[in-house]
């Protein structure tokens, strides 16, 4: 899909997911499908860097509500570095800042990880 | 009421596969209006969610469905009329998601109707025969 990439990373054992372009009904089963398999390989340490996400509609944000609270479950965390004012608006007016770990920069979230 | 002008249709299969061409088609025209770069997120996202809960509730997914989609405006607004002919939408019945219950429950979806009221000024549902639609409005 030429409108939405993601790629894996691995920065001190946690597992970076870059994501870029436009995450919506019809790109969200491929972050659905990366996340479910890391998660199934019991890597639940997992940062979501949205730096070069333009747009989010509420289909994206269904996946992080789909997986958090097995991650979390089972000890790890989603959490969720460097959106873009539009991006996170929209992630603010669901409510999303008060129940998941959402950084400005992805070294904060790293930092999160290892305490 | 002023007259409406500058009224464009876009005709669509309800297919996620065409929501990027939904959202541009209304980004493109609510751009000539000279509308600020937030508020035509704003209308991108609405439509979005609009199409979305088409092809997933009014049509449940079955492609090739037929999706009509009207962009018009005046002096004071602009309006944007999405139609289908699937099953209609109750909003009597709707209720605001509770974000915090839904993520315990694993459950995901029920956020564009809530997002489409914060997003837009006004909205209607209508229903006419077999035709539904959804009115949004946007005040100029």
């Amino acid at each position: 899909m030429k409108n939405f990439g993601i790629s894996i990373r691995e920065v001190d054992n946690i597992r970076v997911l870059d994501i870029s372009g436009e995450l919506d009904a019809h790109t969200a089963s491929q972050l659905e499908n990366s996340l479910k398999s890391l998660i199934d390989q019991n890597e639940i340490c997992i940062i979501v860097n949205c730096k070069g996400l333009d747009y989010i509609a509420s289909a994206g944000l269904g996946v992080f509500m789909a997986y958090i609270e097995d991650v979390r479950g089972m000890g790890g965390d989603i959490k969720l570095t460097n959106m873009n004012e539009r991006v996170y608006n929209v992630f603010d007016l669901l409510g999303f800042p008060t129940l998941y770990d959402i950084h400005d920069d992805e070294s904060e979230a790293l930092t999160g990880f290892n305490n | 009421m002023a007259t409406s002008n500058n009224i464009h249709s876009l005709s669509v299969e309800a297919s996620t596969s065409q929501l990027a061409k939904v959202r541009d088609f209304v980004a493109e025209h609510a751009e000539r209006l000279g509308l600020s770069e937030k508020e035509i997120g704003n209308i991108r996202l609405a439509v979005d969610e609009a199409y979305t809960n088409i092809i997933k509730h009014a049509y449940k997914n079955i492609p090739a469905k037929p999706v009509e989609i009207e962009l018009g405006s005046d002096n004071s607004q602009l309006w944007i009329s999405i139609k289908d002919e699937g099953e209609s939408f109750d909003v009597g019945a709707y209720n605001e998601p509770d974000i915090r219950e839904r993520i315990k429950n694993k459950q995901r979806g029920g956020m564009g109707v809530y997002l489409i009221r914060k997003l837009m000024d006004n909205v209607q549902y209508n229903r006419s025969g077999h035709m539904n639609e959804i009115r949004m409005i946007k005040h100029l």
